[in-house]
């Protein structure tokens, strides 16, 4: 394979791992948009929704027998986006709702303590191994592109993802719900006085983003098919990172900011001898893009420079 | 005299007693406490951070990562001829285990001091994951560098710890933090955590205590990192991870954020807890998430906030938007 | 008087801690029984390393005990968790030692907690035993720390011997430069294979826990070897083979011991027909031996054994064995029986200790057919 047949490679592979994290930023962002707060648990609600999966494939195979691929996937997906919707509005109303008025530190050590209880219980429930997660989909090759592989799983993930991203852009922009969300984040004492019911709209934006990290995972076990309790640790980083660096709290920008990170993240292993580094740096490389976006563009690349009032 | 000063005296003269005393306790409980010393050492330093100046770092083991391998280095490469130069002998060994662990203090220090640099424009969450994903390099870095060892780690490092350093440094350690707070720097300290805006406002520069506080806390940490080195005698870039830092933050937040007695007591407390909750290993973890979640939304001042040690205690009051 | 009362308390802290019933005892173990300490992970990422090993060794301490123990008295196995962290190793082996008085150590599986637990065995002279620990310098620590396993060393040159055996000249390299094992294995596959006709075309690395390997999967490709020796852990094989395939990279993938889990073929599926790896036993050998053994685990436990499972058993049989050599729990008699330890029949091989203190005997080459393990050759030291 030439050179450049190589660079397209690698670029698919990159844009393939970002859509991963843009589906999981998409949720981060949201959460900060409108509550200013970043929920640390958010990778591992990912990781519920992968198992989720796992164990609603188990349970209802043997039901449905054999739903073709494509039906029987879909039925999970939305199966495991609405267990985590209701586990993410369940975790605001009994961990975050108390601390709303609450210095942000307070409210970023109970997300720590959240995220910690996730991962500890479903190493308790689950066991500490990893397991395979069955194929939904069957893997096969998209023809017709000469030597590049591309898998349709990973079209699958990307198309999802942007569908998901317009359908997000749609509810905040085109919705009351949405108009609401905005108005929260905004000015939540404002809203409040005009009407809108923060309980609820809050409630609601957990749901969603919870929701966004379950298809995530399940797109992630699409693509690699396994699941264990601390999947969401490393993941959610780095999809926290791309939220910032397409400027937390703007969506499109989260998305833009995963896939950035997925690519460059992939040429970095790939041209790890030409740039003098081991790959066994991949992991650090999204750290490094968070400290030099914060150094020097803290708003990230398409958010604006937030005025901070006292 | 003042009493501090004769404390911190009695604190090194009881740490040489209880050292000579080591021969006389079995090895399991001399175990346990040179761990409750470092983890005094490693609250303290990190309560100066998070508490006293309200910057949430996550990161801390990463500087105990620093000084660990940079003292590591010392002793293991350059060990044998300078021992050789001062003669041999315990006080040979003794005096090359103090330049350790003050070359270890430095390179954390000065670790410190480029981690701080960024965090001087950041808030709260953004600062947090900062220091996490510096840890997470400093890991990385250790990990990919053969030369002390890579993800092999580093052993055959000489045993100098024993239970005269760690209580004299922990001594040392609480006496400079517990002087430094009742200072005018800790003024300072503790107007970057209650406004900063305000603080600015006032004329105060924040940027020189936001940077203090993370070098000396770094600073300290690294020492614990070398204490904890040359008692184990064998370091891994895993055992310095995300976990690490969760643990010494569980400390700090357990013993009241800012409040001196109450981490030291919260790491004693820890470290012997996960002695005797050994068998319910499994559950130990989850138990920690619960308290931190509980504590936060029951009582955010830690165990002994209410004791308003040494100051009022400032968090809950202020709501920001 | 504020900055008192934390020094005080720190000082009345020491004070309090140091004679909460810490005096040293004499040694006053009961005459009744033998106790025999080990530790391993038994929660924590590695987990299940720790408690297959954990099973094998239990079992064996069962039957010895069964068969009327050792010396008249019965054994009495003491086993602590390590929680699969750093620094815990040492805390627990202190305790075993000093407080639970044993005459011996099994453990660990990891290396890095064999490291950290050798330095304090050696020093209290108490022999230890690790059932699968490879890297080298555990037993360089000193002359009570032993292993019933191969070396690093010894498995990387048997991967590369095989490699070469097959005719496969281009090797490429896939290691987990988080994980120790996977390091040594690599390096000492690449001396060998690099010194005796081989090419490395190419090394690339990941780490533990990543599950995307396209990028580094491309670029083997790439340079299409004959062999790509993927040195990590069972945990991340799985999926690397899957998309190896699915890249269309035809060429076989090689692994050591690291690869034995059911784990392997449940997440590679059929990626992972044809792929070879090294062990220290295969459940396939049809010796009397082995499928006695075989047969007894699964009645007392419903489950097969894998690799760590037969080396608990073995590491805590041979301990039973010198210390009927030695006649006696006395720590250096038992040292010179354990040392002197020959062929061995253990259900990982005959099993011999040499000067180093390292385990002499073969390694078997096993591939994967229709989902199984299937035994290929054995490679004699």
């Amino acid at each position: 394979m030439d050179d450049w047949g190589r660079f397209l490679q690698q670029l698919i592979n990159g844009l393939s791992q970002g859509s991963i994290y843009a589906l999981i930023a998409l949720g981060y962002t949201m959460v900060y948009g409108v509550l200013r707060f970043i929920n640390f648990a958010h990778g591992d609600v990912f990781m519920v929704g992968a198992f989720a999966g796992l164990y609603l494939h188990r349970w209802f195979t043997p039901l449905l027998g054999v739903v073709p691929g494509f039906g029987g996937a879909l039925l999970i997906l939305a199966g495991s986006m609405a267990v985590c919707a209701a586990l993410g509005i369940l975790i605001e109303r009994l961990a975050y709702r108390p601390l709303r008025s609450r210095p942000r530190l307070i409210v970023l050590i109970t997300a720590i303590g959240v995220s910690l209880l996730l991962e500890y219980s479903a190493q308790l429930i689950f066991g500490p191994n990893r397991q395979p997660f069955p194929d939904l989909i069957e893997t096969k090759l998209v023809g017709g592109l000469g030597g590049l592989v591309v898998k349709n799983t990973q079209v699958i993930v990307l198309a999802v993802t942007v569908a998901l991203l317009v359908a997000l852009r749609f509810i905040v922009m085109n919705t009351k719900m949405g108009m609401a969300m905005r108005a929260l984040s905004f000015n939540p004492t404002a809203a409040a006085l005009m009407g809108v019911n923060t309980d609820v709209v809050i409630s609601f934006t957990f749901g969603l983003g919870s929701a966004l990290a379950a298809a995530g995972g399940i797109f992630s076990c699409m693509l690699y098919p396994q699941v264990q309790p601390f999947m969401g640790v490393t993941i959610g980083l780095k999809a926290f990172v791309a939220a910032v660096l397409g400027g937390i709290g703007n969506i499109p920008g989260a998305a833009l900011g995963g896939l950035i990170i997925g690519v460059v993240e992939t040429m970095v292993v790939a041209y790890s001898d030409k740039i003098g580094i081991s790959s066994g740096y991949r992991d650090a490389v999204a750290f490094v893009i968070l400290i030099l976006i914060l150094l020097f563009k803290p708003a990230g690349l398409l958010g604006k420079t937030e005025r901070e009032k006292v | 005299m003042r009493w501090s000063h004769l404390l911190l005296t009695a604190g090194i003269i009881g740490a040489g007693v209880l050292s000579a005393c080591a021969p006389q306790i079995d090895d399991y409980a001399v175990n346990v406490i040179v761990l409750i010393g470092i983890n005094i050492i490693l609250a303290t330093s990190l309560n100066l951070v998070n508490g006293h100046t309200g910057q949430f770092s996550l990161g801390h083991a990463g500087f105990m990562a620093i000084g660990a391998y940079a003292s590591s280095a010392l002793t293991i490469y350059q060990g044998a001829p300078l021992l050789q130069a001062m003669g041999g002998g315990v006080f040979a060994n003794n005096a090359l285990f103090l330049l350790a662990l003050i070359v270890a203090g430095l390179a954390s220090a000065l670790a410190g001091l480029i981690v701080g640099v960024p965090s001087l424009r950041l808030r709260g969450d953004y600062l947090a994951i900062v220091t996490l994903g510096f840890g997470e390099i400093i890991r990385v870095i250790v990990q990919n560098t053969e030369s002390i060892g890579g993800p092999r780690g580093l052993n055959q490092i000489p045993a100098f710890t024993n239970l005269f350093w760690t209580f004299a440094v922990a001594s040392v350690t609480v006496y400079v933090v517990a002087n430094l707070v009742d200072s005018t720097y800790g003024r300072g300290f503790l107007a970057v955590r209650d406004d900063e805006i305000a603080a600015e406002a006032m004329g105060i520069n924040t940027t020189k205590y936001k940077v203090l506080a993370f070098v000396l806390g770094a600073f300290f940490a690294g020492i614990a990192g070398a204490l904890y080195a040359h008692y184990i005698t064998y370091i891994t870039p895993e055992g310095f991870n995300f976990m690490k830092s969760v643990d010494v933050v569980v400390m700090v937040i357990l013993g009241g954020m800012g409040n001196i007695f109450g981490v030291v007591l919260a790491a004693t407390l820890l470290t012997v807890l996960n002695e005797f909750l050994r068998t319910f290993e499994q559950y130990r973890m989850i138990v920690f998430a619960l308290l931190l979640i509980l504590m936060m939304i029951l009582r955010p001042q830690g165990l002994l906030g209410g004791l308003h040690w040494p100051f009022k205690g400032k968090l809950g009051k202020k709501a920001k938007a | 008087m504020k900055r008192t009362v934390p020094l005080l308390a720190t000082f009345l802290m020491i004070a309090a801690a140091a004679f909460t019933g810490c005096k040293k005892t004499d040694s006053d173990a009961p005459a009744t029984e033998i106790v025999v300490g080990e530790f391993a992970s038994l929660t924590g990422a590695t987990a299940s390393f720790g408690q297959s090993s954990h099973k094998g060794t239990q079992m064996a301490v069962d039957e010895i005990n069964a068969a009327g123990g050792l010396l008249g008295k019965k054994v009495k196995l003491v086993t602590e968790d390590d929680q699969s962290k750093a620094g815990e190793a040492a805390t627990v082996v202190r305790k075993l030692i000093s407080r639970d008085k044993v005459i011996a150590i099994l453990g660990e599986v990891a290396s890095s907690r064999s490291l950290e637990a050798a330095p304090i065995c050696q020093q209290s002279k108490v022999p230890m035993i690790s059932p699968s620990s490879t890297n080298p310098k555990v037993t360089e620590v000193g002359d009570y720390v032993f292993r019933i396993c191969f070396i690093d060393p010894f498995q990387g040159t048997v991967l590369a011997k095989f490699a070469l055996s097959k005719g496969w000249k281009k090797a490429a390299v896939l290691t987990d430069v988080k994980q120790d094992y996977s390091v040594g294995l690599s390096q000492f596959f690449k001396e060998y294979f690099a010194k005796n006709g081989g090419t490395i075309v190419l090394e690339q690395n990941y780490s533990t826990d990543d599950s995307d390997f396209n990028a580094q999967l491309t670029q083997i490709k790439a340079q299409n070897p004959d062999v790509i020796l993927a040195s990590g852990y069972y945990t991340e094989a799985g999926l690397i083979a899957k998309q190896a395939r699915q890249f269309g990279i035809q060429a076989p993938l090689l692994g050591g011991d690291g690869w034995d889990s059911p784990s392997l073929v449940k997440v590679g599926g059929t990626a992972m027909e044809g792929n070879f790896f090294s062990n220290h036993f295969s459940g396939e050998d049809q010796s009397p031996l082995i499928q006695d053994f075989i047969k007894r685990f699964k009645a007392k436990t419903g489950e097969d054994p894998d690799a760590m499972v037969a080396l608990g058993y073995d590491s805590a049989m041979i301990l039973a064995d010198a210390i009927k050599r030695a006649g006696t729990t006395d720590s250096a008699k038992l040292r010179e029986a354990i040392a002197a330890t020959k062929d061995y029949p253990g259900i990982t091989g005959k099993i011999s200790l040499d000067d180093k203190r390292n385990a002499n005997k073969p390694a078997v080459i096993l591939t994967i057919k229709d989902g199984k393990f299937k035994y290929v050759e054995t490679v004699a030291p």
